[in-house]
């Protein structure tokens, strides 16, 4: 990739960030391409150098405040007319519930996708809890009581261990997999306002 | 390494290279390179908190027809410096309180 394509890729991924961020970041990557071909490296190889447009725009807009982002989006581009306002203003009920609606959706899947997580934490819980109690249980029937049965119950509470281990790694790995979404989702809820204005 | 550790010596780190002279970006990753790599995204990242911490100021000069960035270190700079040399003597301290059972058992 030559610098001038490298520095347009990089242009549009980064668009929605503020104006003077976004032509400082571009001017230092500028820079850093320059001296690494006066350093003697081919134009490719010192792009190449640089780092992927990928790799390095996702850690800007992960490095920058989502308030910062969404301030710029807002910021409108021109004065608004008086007739928008009045509009924006009489329309509030409809637009402005639509948009409630829209989020609490959005954090309501988001609420269940966490309580499927707290149920099998839930499920775990249960499964140790019981296999502690069926095993005391067990051992004082197989003392006091009738051996057969105290042993069965042992045997339970030994069933319940294992799969309460079993439990386990599956809970850990899929509360590790939720928080990584979470992150994956904030970089693209991020990346989605940062890029939006190339559409439009 | 542990990402506050690494974040608070990478900084100091920086203003080691422009310590002595005056430096832009380029130069700053080839000469910490020995030491410990950078990138270009974390040095931008170094670079923008410690102007904001007033450790260092920025110029812009031309060069070969283009503009490049130059860094300067200042006296809240070279504190920094100083003091993160008294800071690693505790460290290494600690760090001595910390191996000396493996000594023992050596």
């Amino acid at each position: 990739m030559l610098k001038q394509e490298f520095l347009d890729k990089l242009r549009a991924d980064l668009v929605g960030l503020p104006k003077q961020e976004l032509e400082e970041r571009l001017a230092f990557y500028s820079e850093m391409i320059d001296d690494r071909i006066e350093d003697g490296l081919s134009e490719e190889d010192a792009v190449a150098g640089v780092g992927s447009v990928d790799e390095i725009s996702a850690q800007i807009i992960s490095d920058i405040p989502f308030a910062k982002i969404a301030k710029e989006r807002i910021k409108p581009k021109r004065r608004m007319k008086a007739w928008e306002i009045v509009l924006l203003i009489l329309g509030s009920p409809i637009w402005l519930s639509l948009a409630v609606a829209a989020f609490v959706v959005i954090l309501s899947l988001y609420v269940v996708l966490w309580s499927l997580i707290v149920s099998v934490w839930a499920i775990f819980a249960a499964l140790a809890a019981s296999a502690l109690g069926v095993a005391f249980a067990g051992i004082v029937f197989a003392i006091f009581d009738n051996a057969l049965v105290g042993v069965a119950m042992i045997g339970a509470a030994i069933v319940c261990a294992g799969l309460a281990i079993f439990m386990f790694f599956g809970c850990h790995e899929a509360t590790k997999g939720i928080i990584l979404l979470t992150k994956k989702l904030a970089l693209g809820v991020k990346k989605c306002f940062v890029r939006k204005e190339k559409a439009e | 390494m542990d990402i506050q550790l690494k974040r608070g010596i990478l900084d100091v780190c920086l203003l080691a290279a422009i310590k002595d002279e005056d430096s832009y970006g380029y130069k700053i990753i080839k000469d910490m390179k020995p030491y410990t790599e950078m990138s270009e995204s974390t040095l931008y990242t170094i670079l923008k908190r410690l102007e904001t911490a007033k450790m260092l100021t920025v110029r812009t000069a031309e060069h070969n027809g283009r503009l490049r960035k130059y860094y300067h270190i200042t006296k809240a700079g070279l504190e920094r410096i100083e003091e993160f040399k008294n800071e690693w003597r505790e460290v290494m301290s600690i760090y001595q309180f910390i191996t000396k059972e493996d000594s023992k058992n050596a």
